[in-house]
């Protein structure tokens, strides 16, 4: 039973490696392009605010599936052609991913209380100041842990690029699971084990800052 | 729409901010004017590239291309849905159950299996059902969403359960009923129904995890819409996706539109029993993937 | 609905009808005159004739071997196969269920009893022998190159290093490639058809698999062609339960009677052989 980790080692690796670029690389994509898209939403100009209204609530009910198929098989219709595997899976998790990190930050900013915003006005300073000296760093606090749900769901949200030429995590469980049949659940199982060792710490984590900033307040 | 980041406009605001909006919806026109130029500059609105949907090729009606798409595809993606989530709901109310009982080993298999399930990505116990378990595609499929979303109904339930005013349980306590009676008949009714728009929401998460059949073989509305387009021609992509994509927005807008209607009436009604501060820190906290606009209500 | 079933019935007809009057056989076109007492009892065959309906495996996007449009009619070599089968079963072609079976299901479709046989392309080899048995071959292909015709990188397999090549995961070109082939980029999908448009939009140099399945994208698209000599030899077997050897040996002698009587030739050329050569029947291979 080891033996088929030993003798798959590099596999898994590689797999392994492919699921941390992916969740690394669309990550801090997604949090630049949510943060864009939050500031937009809160913007003072309504065409903006409907703009990116409606990305959000577009990505937000779009299987990320979809978005994949419509990257790899209808983009190039309109002439929009990626890279294949690596940077399409990167684009898709970005415009899907971004769409709840938009969402996180939102929240944390309409958290903030109203008293802060009339304050900050009160002593002059603009919408951009005051979002960025006053709410902003207050949000940070209340959104730190919603936003690191949103990156354990994005690093569960790689594997659906197993589907489109990437080789990460679960695609590698799929080619040994069937190359060595008899032995796919002990395969799949090391997989599991590769993602719960991040996402259980992580969940854990968030669910202890998120206590803190409860009693902070 | 009112915000806590700038005044109610006066005059000047609100003569700039009109021109702005003009300006701004302009910009918008315009860069959709070129998209779509740019668009129809590659043949994607030529009729002939959708008569796909009236008048298909290949000697098929358009009757065998709606029915392969509305009632083969959308319905064995409802179908998944559809067994799926009572599943992972009378699951998740157990595993909910589960987690009261007093004593800590007792409870401890309840948060364990909550933890995992979580923490595996859905396509990951799909590929455990349909490659492990040699499980037919859509035994897999419902097997998938199943244990992640019930993992998700028992926090959401828990979470309501949690937000309940302590004075609840109290005093169905010192009318003499037991702990058990208290759970189920007054704790559990009053968190379900504060928790329904969640639950809703949830639902959206089920059906869109639904899709990810497609790439472990199970015949559900993409891989219909993959196929015909393989069938017909890569001309015809757009026209199929718009359809498919179409489908799954409608269904879920819906939902995602009765799940915040719910929560509204309900924070409305409910306003002052409830823990708002815990039960929105919880909400939040569990599917961040889920269609419920989180900031609306409470 | 009973009048769409008709309509949908009809049409089935219509399409088989263009698809080319052979496809009508010497042995009449439907089922043998057969029942279950003709077969052991407790067979698999004597199962399947006493149900009168059998569900086989194929391929649904495989031009030439298994295609199957909104309508639900199957066409191509593997369907004709399979239906051949099914009449010496004593089933009607119109009792076959067809479910799809893409590469990487085949297996467990057949061990979780989704389906009684695979006819799907289906290469026989020693890994998949452990969790089902075969019986043929039917057909003998074997792994190829399809690249754009404007492509003069890659005359053939020794020129793929470095280059991204396209195929399906779970496959046995699949295998070949990351086993003998280690400079190449497997890029894999679910499927081959979803390797064309990157093909075409340059985003991989090549698709890889066997030659039929090839030559049945090259004729359905005129930018694409097959490239080089194949590079291995894949004899396309029946699929069925693992260690059924009097279901098989029965399959064995439904293909033996089907070479020698003309009518695997038949449905050669009414499918594949449109667009391929026709060549030897192959020698079944009783292990």
């Amino acid at each position: 039973m080891i033996d088929v980790f030993l003798d798959n080692g590099p596999a898994y690796l590689a797999g392994f490696r492919m699921t941390l670029a992916l969740t690394a690389v669309a990550g801090v994509a997604s949090l630049v392009f949510g943060t864009i898209l939050a500031a937009l939403r809160v913007a003072p100009l309504r065409p903006l605010r409907v703009l990116a209204t409606g990305y959000v609530e577009l990505l937000r009910n779009t299987p990320l599936t979809l978005v994949f198929f419509g990257m790899v098989l209808v983009a190039p219709q309109f002439g929009i052609i990626p890279p294949i595997g690596f940077w399409t899976a990167i684009i898709c998790l970005t415009l899907y991913t971004s769409a709840f990190v938009c969402e996180a930050l939102r929240s944390g900013i309409n958290s903030v209380g109203v008293g802060q915003a009339e304050a900050a006005r009160a002593i002059g300073l603009t919408f951009g100041q005051s979002l960025a000296l006053v709410i902003f760093p207050q949000a940070v606090r209340t959104v730190i842990p919603p936003l690191i749900n949103v990156i354990i769901a994005l690093a569960k949200n790689t594997s659906v690029a197993a589907g489109f030429a990437v080789v990460e995590l679960v695609a590698t469980g799929r080619r040994l699971g069937q190359a060595i049949p008899g032995e796919a659940v002990t395969i799949l199982g090391g997989i599991a084990i590769l993602y719960l060792l991040f996402t259980i710490p992580a969940g854990l984590f968030a669910t202890r800052i998120e206590q803190k900033v409860a009693f902070a307040r | 729409m009112s915000s806590v980041l700038y005044d109610a406009p006066g005059p000047v605001a609100r003569r700039r901010e009109a021109w702005g909006s003009v300006v701004g919806v302009l910009v918008i026109l315009v860069g959709l004017f070129f998209a779509v130029r740019y668009a129809a500059g590659r043949g994607v609105f030529q009729l002939d590239r959708w008569d796909v949907l009236w008048d298909p090729p290949k000697g098929q009606t358009a009757a065998d291309v709606w029915r392969s798409l509305l009632v083969q595809g959308l319905g064995a993606t409802l179908r998944a849905a559809a067994i799926a989530a009572p599943l992972a709901l009378g699951l998740g109310l157990l595993l909910a159950l589960w987690r009261r009982v007093p004593n800590v080993w007792l409870r401890a298999p309840a948060i364990g299996v909550v933890e995992i399930a979580r923490g595996l990505p859905v396509l990951l116990v799909m590929l455990f059902g349909w490659l492990g378990f040699n499980m037919q595609p859509l035994s897999a499929v419902v097997f998938g969403l199943t244990l992640y979303n019930m993992a998700i109904f028992a926090e959401i339930l828990r979470a309501g359960l949690a937000a309940l005013p302590r004075g609840q349980a109290e005093a169905s306590l010192a009318i003499g009923m037991t702990r058990w009676q208290t759970l189920l008949s007054i704790e559990l009714p009053q968190a379900v129904r504060t928790m329904t728009p969640s639950l809703i929401a949830q639902l959206v998460v089920l059906l869109k995890d639904s899709s990810l059949g497609f790439i472990i073989g199970y015949v559900e509305l993409l891989r219909v819409i993959q196929r015909n387009t393989a069938f017909f021609g890569a001309d015809y992509t757009v026209a199929l996706f718009v359809v498919g994509a179409g489908v799954y927005l409608a269904i879920n807008i819906s939902l995602s539109r009765l799940a915040i209607r719910l929560q509204r009436r309900g924070s409305r009604r409910s306003a002052g029993t409830i823990d708002k501060q815990k039960l929105t820190v919880a909400t939040a906290m569990l599917d961040p993937t889920g269609g419920l606009d989180k900031s609306t209500g409470f | 609905m009973r009048t769409r079933m008709t309509r949908a019935a009809a049409l089935g007809a219509v399409a088989l009808l263009a698809l080319g009057a052979c496809a009508s056989n010497g042995g009449g076109d439907g089922a043998a005159d057969v029942d279950a007492g003709d077969f052991p009892e407790g067979s698999t065959m004597a199962r399947l004739a006493d149900a009168g309906s059998i569900k086989i495996g194929t391929k649904f996007d495989q031009p030439l071997f298994g295609l199957v449009g909104p309508n639900g009619v199957p066409e191509g070599f593997d369907v004709e196969i399979g239906k051949l089968v099914a009449g010496e079963l004593g089933i009607d072609e119109g009792d076959i269920e067809w479910i799809e079976t893409v590469s990487s299901v085949r297996e467990d479709s057949i061990a979780n009893g989704t389906v009684d046989i695979i006819v799907a392309t289906y290469t026989i080899n020693d890994t998949r022998k452990e969790k089902v048995s075969f019986a043929g071959p039917y057909y003998l292909a074997g792994q190829s190159l399809l690249t754009l015709k404007t492509n003069t990188d890659i005359q053939g397999v020794d020129d793929i290093g470095g280059m991204k090549i396209c195929t399906a995961s779970g496959s046995t070109p699949e295998q070949n490639l990351l086993e003998n082939y280690p400079d190449a980029e497997v890029v894999p999908f679910g499927q081959y058809s979803d390797c064309l448009e990157p093909l075409r939009n340059n985003q991989v140099h090549a698709i890889s698999t066997d030659n039929v399945i090839l030559a049945g994208f090259a004729a359905e698209h005129d930018d694409l062609e097959v490239r080089g000599e194949q590079f291995t030899e894949e004899p396309y077997g029946i699929g069925l339960a693992k260690d059924d050897t009097d279901f098989r040996n029965f399959i064995n002698d439904v293909l033996e009677k089907i070479f020698e009587d003309g009518r695997w030739v038949e449905a050669w050329e009414a499918t594949a052989g449109t667009v391929l050569p026709t060549p030897e029947p192959p020698t079944i291979d009783r292990y």
